[in-house]
């Protein structure tokens, strides 16, 4: 099947198999492996990605699913250059070891301060409900996310 | 001088590229032509395999290849077990199961095909005609007589038996006056759940001879020895890279099945052929971690003085043999006494074989169960003998100024100061503020639990003696004529941040930026020799290597430069990227004295030209480091649920190079025990399936359900080696568990529950409410 997308403000066009994952799409036929597989069963998060600027699970869509649409990948979110601040925060308060939950993580985390631009630390925690971290039991995470959050919300941001 | 880099909390420098996704992981390696491999599992923990029928699988579309057990027989090695334990007994074990299975997910056949859908499509279609076998999954039913055994040419079930004993047991046992405390105590099986599971690209040239295998491992340059032999290709001619690896704890200390079989397939059809595991995969067959049995025996003088222990140890060890599996439960033995000075010991563990997923390292192997049972066993102690359960281990801490200290396990622990963590952690928490609002609440008929774990752990993996495979690691620095410097590592970390803290080390030994260091490991082509990265040994034993190896350079670079201005090499300060004398009235850039030693041109005599040193550093020891640790939880007495309110940990992991980075390892450390204890178990039925295939029923903790950790660290340095490190990666995981329970249990306290096995559960815990409530 053909289908038409706009990766990382790139667009184009691709025939895939009707049963492609969009997170093998984005990994395979797009080069984009900054998008991880923990799990393809929707349950760890790190095959985060944004579609049409939703935080989506991309092992849960597929490739089809995803036609007509734009998508947002870690390597889009900044440069080297210009880092994200929520992949400033990341790398201000350790908030990675392994570095495989990292992309989805920040992903997740920037729909959740999308939503919430000042959250709790306890809104910070259910709001990664959906991203398992095997490394830095989450606390560097927290803070990794209210770093971005207060980087965000001041003025010379 | 004060080191003004080491100590410091500095950023790391891995983040970047991976906060970016711009790291490379095994399953981002693509290579020309490459190939995808999808294995063919048992689905019976204990079966005959009568035939295997690839037609279906052969024919499917684009499939190049199928192999099975029969065809790599005599031609493809088998697993290795490198454990050296007297009276061992090794099953033979396979890459592919030939002629029988014997557990769920044994891999059977592998097919080869051009896409990884294709491949698993095929995989699919591989027909295996069983014959079932009784099955055991218990391990007691597996020694009892009459149990079916799964090793038939190795007579029984037993794999070996080990016993450890020193002191006076007969005066120990003829001391009417003390008091006997009696537990069994159960550490269930665990999945390790690294975030990246396994994979491999193995990528065979076969004009050049050359094997290049990329695998998601720990250890390297041990993979690429037993790689060469399970082939029989020349050592020189097989070359391992770890690329960036997400994630181990232990579970990628290992050779698998499947690494074989991919190298082979490779070499087969002369093309590259990747394997990555599928979580399903990893939960079944990537080996588990804990799964012990502990019966423990106290000897309690009336004061509380603890004078002798016994534990029978009864450890599951799956059905096959992997790298370590039978070696863990032998550190349990080994540091069964924790960090209290009892005179007397006896242990005796006994590995059974079931038919389960073989168990081996997961982080804390072995520790943490020998941590949970002493733990377990000082707070029953306290609670017998009424005594506050701070106060009895104080009581039992050996002073610090008996260190080093012989304990009759046999191991000599470096230094210590068990009293000094403790009282920290009593004033940090508030501990008796806690004691006041627990009695208050008791009253209220409301349950909050203080549970202490003061723990000793062995780090620093460890001195060649004592390691099946040698215990040294490399490090070497390079100066290149530009001035910037090239460390190489043959530790393997993965989320650690060691290029972060070797960078530290080796600026600080040479007085150059941070900035000026750049570190490689993980690659045996670029690293000449290696261990791996395992048992908190990185930093104390690889970063050891690497500051001897930057020592070298400077004694060359000092004598370089001495020789150029004119001054004693020792009156030479390396700092600020210049080499010069105290007063800054002679220097040299260190980029200029690295240019003098590569070109060559005006050398002193007797020194020669270049400027690149190595280090294997052997370790005379072990290491020691040590914590107290307090958990405060709530149990709701309508539901049985478990709220962990607060959690304290004070950790002396001798000197500490990067703070943050310590920190993170902790915090790690920390969910993984307190996922032990709360959470987490990896469940087979009796028919040997496993219940917890997947991410939804084993419970890898999620962010939510953590408190705030307040953690310290303090800093009893090391004689061990220079640094003064001890090693960090292990201690939040061995302390925490047992300070888990030991709040829970205290918590019940008022109900008369005296033992409650892990994971605590709401459903279980609400059981015994209801039990005690009616009773
Ligand atoms: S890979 Fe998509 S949620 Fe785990
Ligand atoms: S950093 Fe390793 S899984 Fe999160």
């Amino acid at each position: 099947m053909k289908i038409q997308t706009k990766i990382n403000g790139h667009l184009r066009e691709d025939e895939v198999e009707p049963r492609l994952l969009l997170v093998h799409y984005l990994r395979d036929v797009a080069g984009l492996t900054g998008t991880h597989i923990g799990c393809e069963t929707s349950l760890c998060g790190a095959c985060t990605v944004l579609l049409n600027g939703e935080a989506v699970k991309s092992c849960t869509l597929f490739a089809v699913q995803a036609d007509g649409g734009e998508i947002t990948t870690i390597e889009a979110l900044g440069n080297h250059e210009k880092l994200h601040p929520l992949q400033e925060g990341f790398w201000e308060e350790h908030g990675l070891q392994c570095g495989f939950c990292t992309p989805g993580m920040i992903l997740a985390a920037y729909q959740l301060l999308c939503r919430n631009p000042h959250p709790s630390r306890e809104e910070i925690r259910k709001g990664l409900e959906g991203n398992l971290c095997r490394c830095t039991g989450y606390q560097h995470i927290v803070k990794a996310i209210e770093y971005a959050a207060q980087k965000i919300g001041s003025p010379d941001a | 001088m004060p080191s003004t880099i080491l100590g410091k909390r500095i950023k790391r420098k891995e983040d970047p590229r991976l906060i970016q996704g711009r790291g490379h992981y095994v399953d981002d390696i693509k290579l020309d032509g490459m190939l995808h491999m999808a294995f063919a599992r048992s689905i019976h923990a204990h079966a005959r395999i009568k035939s295997v029928n690839v037609a279906a699988a052969r024919s499917s579309p684009g499939v190049v290849d199928v192999i099975t057990g029969e065809e790599i027989k005599g031609k493809l090695g088998l697993v290795p077990c490198a454990a050296g334990i007297e009276g061992l007994k090794v099953p033979d074990h396979p890459c592919l199961a030939t002629g029988k299975v014997c557990y769920v997910g044994e891999p059977i056949a592998a097919v080869v095909a051009t896409d990884r859908y294709l491949a698993r499509d095929a995989a699919d279609k591989i027909e295996v005609d069983y014959e079932p076998l009784p099955v055991v999954t218990d391990p007691e039913k597996a020694l009892q007589a009459g149990s079916t055994v799964i090793h038939p040419e190795l007579g029984d079930n037993v794999a070996f038996v080990a016993r450890l004993e020193g002191g006076d047991w007969k005066a120990v046992e003829s001391d009417s006056s003390l008091k006997v405390i009696k537990q069994r105590l159960i550490n269930q099986r665990l999945a390790p759940a690294s975030m990246e599971t396994r994979g491999v690209v193995a990528h065979y040239s076969p004009g050049e001879e050359t094997l290049t295998v990329w695998s998601s491992t720990q250890i390297p340059h041990i993979l690429k020895t037993q790689l060469a032999l399970m082939l029989g290709i020349d050592e020189p001619h097989c070359r391992v890279i770890a690329p960036e690896v997400g994630g181990g704890f232990g579970s990628k200390l290992n050779l698998y099945g499947e690494e074989g079989v991919a190298c082979y397939a490779s070499r087969k059809l002369g093309k590259p052929v990747k394997w990555i595991e599928s979580r399903r995969e990893n939960l079944l067959a990537t080996v588990h971690g804990r799964d012990q049995i502990n019966d423990v025996e106290v000897y309690v003088q009336p004061d509380g003085k603890v004078v002798g222990l016994k534990c029978w140890i009864i450890a599951d060890l799956g059905a096959y043999h992997q790298l370590l599996t039978p070696a863990i439960p032998t550190l349990t033995a080994l540091m069964i006494l924790g960090c209290y000075h009892i005179k007397n010991v006896f242990v005796e563990t006994k590995g059974v074989f079931t038919n389960k997923m073989a168990t081996d390292a997961y982080r804390g192997a072995g520790r943490p169960e020998a941590t949970y049972v002493i733990e377990r066993v000082m707070d029953m102690v306290a609670r017998e003998l009424n005594m506050d359960a701070a106060d009895l281990r104080m009581k039992n801490f050996p002073s610090p100024d008996e260190f080093p200290l012989d304990l009759p396990t046999g191991v000599t622990y470096d230094t210590a100061n068990y009293q000094k963590t403790l009282k920290r952690l009593l004033k940090i928490s508030g501990y008796s503020r806690l004691r006041k609002e627990q009695e208050k609440l008791r009253k209220q008929g409301k349950y909050l639990g203080l549970g202490l774990s003061t723990y000793v752990e062995i780090c620093a993996m460890g001195p060649s003696s004592r390691m099946p495979a040698g215990g040294w690691e490399f490090g070497a620095v390079k100066v290149e004529p530009t001035g910037k410097v090239m460390v190489l590592s043959g530790t393997s970390p993965h989320g650690q941040g060691e290029e972060t803290t070797f960078a530290q080390i080796a600026a600080d030994v040479l007085g150059i930026p941070f900035d000026d260091v750049t570190v490689y490991h993980g690659d045996t082509f670029q690293v000449p020799m290696g261990i791996g990265t395992f048992g908190s040994r990185t930093t104390a034993v690889g970063g050891t290597a690497i500051h001897n190896a930057a020592m070298q350079i400077r004694k060359k670079m000092a004598r370089i430069a001495s020789h150029k201005l004119g001054v004693k090499p020792g009156e030479l300060i390396f700092s600020e990227g210049k080499i010069h004398t105290r007063d800054g009235a002679k220097s040299m850039g260190f980029a200029e004295v690295a240019a003098e030693a590569i070109f060559a041109k005006q050398l002193p005599e007797g020194i020669e030209p270049g400027l690149a040193a190595h280090s294997f550093f052997e370790p005379s020891n072990y290491t020691f480091p040590f914590g107290a640790h307090l958990a405060v939880t709530e149990v709701d007495a309508e539901t049985g649920e478990i709220k962990l309110r607060n959690y304290y940990a004070v950790d002396d992991c001798g000197r500490v190079i990067n703070p943050m980075l310590v920190d993170g390892q902790i915090h790690g450390g920390l969910a993984q025990g307190i996922g032990q204890a709360l959470w987490e178990s990896h469940v087979y039925d009796e028919n040997g399936q496993l219940m917890t295939g997947t991410l939804m029923d084993y419970a890898v903790p999620k962010a939510h359900q953590f408190p705030w950790f307040e953690t310290e660290t303090m800093e009893t340095k090391t004689p061990i080696n220079p640094l003064g490190a001890k090693g960090v990666g292990e201690a939040g995981t061995i302390g925490s568990t047992p300070a888990i329970v030991n709040a829970v249990v205290d918590a019940l306290r008022p109900l008369g529950v005296r033992h409650l096995d892990m994971p605590l559960q709401p459903e279980k815990v609400w059981r015994i409410l209801k039990q005690h409530a009616t009773a």
